[in-house]
């Protein structure tokens, strides 16, 4: 057993983390977050060519360094520290992990592409009678010819507006709900008769409304088998989960970190208010609940390989835990920095906002503690 | 002891309802409906409706203009507005400034801003809290210095709520430095158009415009605008933060809230059933509804039992503790209810596309109003400051 990081683990930290100090500081996030574009493309493309950071997760043969989840952990929780909008979860870990588990020509060609910068893949997948079951899927693939046609609404996808390529959920066959039928398409963004609608979401990024209208997509789109999709897309979104406990980790920090920074500055009644027993044992409990979402992070990137069943189970305890804690953290950080943490110009409400939103990501507490019961304590 | 409407309360229902149903301004109901952010105009619409009537200022005394209600009656209007989604009345005249100028006012001070407070020609704002003074409040700094038959008024308010549409604002202002804290301190009427203030939004969470900064700088006030006696200005302060926080409980609106909260999760779908289905959900709103009764039998026992007439005391750190964050797991409960679609942020972005919409109406102002929420337990006395009153004054500890 060992719970220490490799010297390549440590290097992608500090790299990456003295990287987002020079180009990521609240002020500038805040311009470009607000900007027509609403990002910094210059930032994406330099974590590919400067730093090399989308190869983290990657095998070297596929030009990357060589590792997995655990770096895309490292990644996240990095970006979590700066409130990162850049497209790292759909692009590499969702859309990269795909392509690593189909393998074959489709990865050949866009792992480079990925690697590069070049590639941005946005996961539409959500739908709005959906909620969190990845199966209740209204959109269809039809067969047609040598390809299929697409049609159907995917809510709130983010990374939409920046995407080259879309990750698509899509039914082949099957009622709408079950489990058989299912399959993903990886796809051009400017295929003819996709319909976007853009916005900015309440965590500072873009997401999109996408309307397929008789997109015809060619055969070559659907990654691993017709039908049989979901067994794949639920390892993908269960990497997803875990890379989005690790962001949540190092938004729970910021917000922690930030609350004992402020209370010891901050003085009523004479003194700071960190001298105050009840906003002490309030940021203990915050403390803990920073070191439980890491301790759950790690629990579930080391049970990622595990078979389906144990692997779900894991996942959810993981996002079970680290939602209540994104909650708890959140909300006392705000509380506890009493009006100003309600205000924009404080970064304290943007980590709330952003911790609020990963609270329901793939998944709300109730939900992944019901798919644990239902995996650990049967139906 | 009971808990029935006498035939009385029951006629004075029916009327309660009639009059809103017949009264209500139909546009300011299409734009709460379509959750647009309410104007100064939309505030003052319905508060000259019940002016007309003479219905503004229930809790009021009758010979400043009150109805006279029972505590039953004031409990079914308050019922019946929020059961009809009335807007709320700004309680910066009627439920603060108000009752401390008919309280500890002069006959003069009493004629001249009472009238204007229940009409609405006057929009009030509050000027207590300082950057450097918030739960510690008797340690502010703005100063007044006599000047003739003026006081000549510096320093810095903060969080002061829709200050940008203040035509008058109260504040506690230092008069002498070197009396103990509290004693030092005296409660202002001060013109908001007085050369010498400026007012600049700080914007919050949800993107609002609901609170200012004010910078008062050498403005003259004249004397004649102090409430009560120079340096007793605490005793004005201390009355109005207990008034205050009663109104804070706010079960009527609560109960609506939930109403509308088990709407989405009838709408919302989870499978095959709706939300309101799902057996977390649905204990999660049983709980709050437990609650919810809870405070309001507690807000009850002290409008109606044996100590209804002794005024607000410390209990009502009670009402503003629980009904606080009652509000805020409301608003946590409709945003969890909306799922995914309680991502996108619609403030300041193009009008509708009605065949491409983004996600129900019912969702659209879900985060922003749990992110917003969060001030109940911050103003008014901090929900940590509730509970060092009540250890202190209740429990004697
Ligand atoms: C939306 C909004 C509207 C407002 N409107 C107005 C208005 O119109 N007019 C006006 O004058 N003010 C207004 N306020 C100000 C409000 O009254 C203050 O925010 C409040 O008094 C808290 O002060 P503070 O923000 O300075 O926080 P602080 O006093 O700095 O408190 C920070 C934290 O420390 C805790 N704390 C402080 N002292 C103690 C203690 N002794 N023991 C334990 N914990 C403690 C607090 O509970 C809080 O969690 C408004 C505030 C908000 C958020």
């Amino acid at each position: 057993m060992d719970f220490t990081y490799t010297e390549t683990q440590d290097m992608i930290r500090d790299t990456l983390s003295r990287f987002l100090a020079d180009t990521y500081d609240f002020e500038t996030r805040q311009k470009f977050t607000a900007s027509d574009a609403g990002r910094d493309p210059g930032i994406w493309q330099a974590l590919a060519q400067e730093l090399g950071m989308l190869g983290a997760a990657f095998t070297e043969e596929q030009g990357g360094l060589g590792g997995g989840a655990l770096e895309n952990a490292i990644v996240m929780e990095e970006l979590g520290k700066v409130l990162g909008i850049e497209p790292y979860l759909p692009t590499v870990v969702i859309g990269g992990g795909a392509l690593k588990a189909v393998g074959g020509a489709q990865a050949d060609a866009m792992i480079p592409e990925i690697i590069a910068g070049n590639a941005i893949i946005a996961f539409a997948y959500a739908e709005p009678q959906g909620r969190y079951d990845l199966a209740n899927l209204r959109t269809t693939a039809k067969k047609d010819g040598a390809g299929y046609v697409l049609n159907g609404h995917k809510g709130v996808v983010y990374a939409a507006p920046w995407a080259t390529h879309l990750l698509v959920t899509a039914r082949t066959g099957g009622g709408q709900r079950e489990r058989d039928g299912v399959s993903l398409f990886l796809i051009d963004a400017n295929l003819p008769g996709v319909v976007r609608r853009d916005y900015p979401t309440v965590d500072g990024s873009r997401a999109s409304e996408i309307y397929f209208e008789n997109v015809a997509v060619p055969g070559d789109a659907l990654l691993g088998g017709e039908g049989t999709g979901l067994a794949l897309i639920e390892q993908i979104v269960d990497e997803a989960t875990i890379a989005t406990c690790a962001e949540a980790t190092g938004v729970m920090q910021k917000l922690h970190e930030g609350t004992l920074e402020y209370t010891q500055q901050r003085k009523q009644f004479g003194v700071p208010i960190a001298k105050f027993q009840v906003l002490q044992h309030r940021m203990v409990d915050m403390f803990m609940e920073v070191e439980q979402a890491r301790s759950m992070t790690i629990m579930g990137v080391l049970k990622l390989g595990l078979p389906a069943n144990e692997r779900m189970a894991a996942v959810s305890a993981a996002k079970a835990k680290v939602s209540r804690g994104a909650n708890f953290v959140g909300q006392n950080a705000v509380q506890t920095h009493g009006g100003i943490g309600i205000t924009q110009e404080l970064a304290i409400g943007h980590y709330f906002k952003r911790a609020t939103m990963i609270e329901g990501q793939f998944g709300s507490h109730d939900y992944h503690l019901e798919r644990y019961e239902r995996l650990t304590l049967g139906e | 002891m009971d808990m029935e409407f006498s035939p009385e309360d029951l006629a004075f229902q029916q009327e309660v309802r009639q009059f809103i149903a017949e009264n209500y301004p139909p546009e300011l109901r299409e734009r709460q409906d379509e959750g647009e952010e309410m104007s100064k105009e939309d505030f003052l619409s319905w508060h000259r409706i019940l002016h007309k009537k003479g219905w503004v200022a229930p809790a009021w005394p009758v010979e400043y203009g009150g109805t006279g209600w029972t505590p039953t009656q004031r409990f079914i209007w308050s019922e019946e507005t929020a059961r009809a989604d009335c807007i709320r009345l700004m309680p910066f005249g009627l439920a603060m400034v108000g009752p401390v100028i008919y309280t500890f006012g002069t006959p003069e001070q009493k004629a001249h801003f009472l009238p204007r407070i229940l009409s609405g020609e006057d929009w009030w704002c509050q000027g207590y809290s300082e950057p450097g003074s918030g739960s510690d409040l008797a340690s502010l700094r703005t100063t007044a210095v006599r000047d003739g038959d003026d006081y000549i008024v510096n320093g810095q308010k903060t969080w002061t709520t829709l200050a940008q549409h203040a035509d008058w604002g109260f504040f506690l202002v230092r008069t002498d430095k070197d009396a103990k804290q509290q004693e030092g301190i005296s409660f202002l009427l001060i013109d908001m158009k007085s050369p010498g203030i400026t007012v600049r939004p700080i914007i919050t969470l949800g993107g609002e415009h609901e609170v200012n900064e004010v910078w008062l700088e050498d403005v003259r006030v004249p004397q004649s605008q102090r409430v009560y006696e120079e340096n007793k200005g605490w005793t004005c302060a201390k009355f109005l933060l207990a008034h205050e926080r009663t109104g804070i409980a706010g079960v009527a609106a609560s109960k609506r809230a939930i109403e509308k909260v088990k709407d989405i999760a009838r709408t919302e779908v989870d499978g095959d059933k709706p939300l309101l289905a799902n057996a977390f959900f649905k204990r999660k709103i049983a709980e709050l509804e437990i609650d919810l009764t809870a405070l309001e039998f507690t807000e009850l026992r002290s409008l109606a039992g044996p100590n209804a007439n002794r005024g607000p005391g410390p209990e009502s750190s009670l009402l503003k503790i629980k009904g606080s964050e009652i509000q805020q797991r409301l608003t946590e409960l409709a945003l969890e209810a909306v799922g995914h679609y309680g991502a996108p942020y619609f403030r300041g972005f193009g009008e509708g596309d009605n065949q491409h919409p983004i996600g129900p109406d019912y969702a659209h102002r879900a985060a922003p109003t749990y992110f917003n929420t969060r001030k109940t337990t911050i103003y008014g006395g901090s929900n940590e400051i509730q509970r060092n009153i009540i250890a202190k004054m209740v429990l004697g500890l």
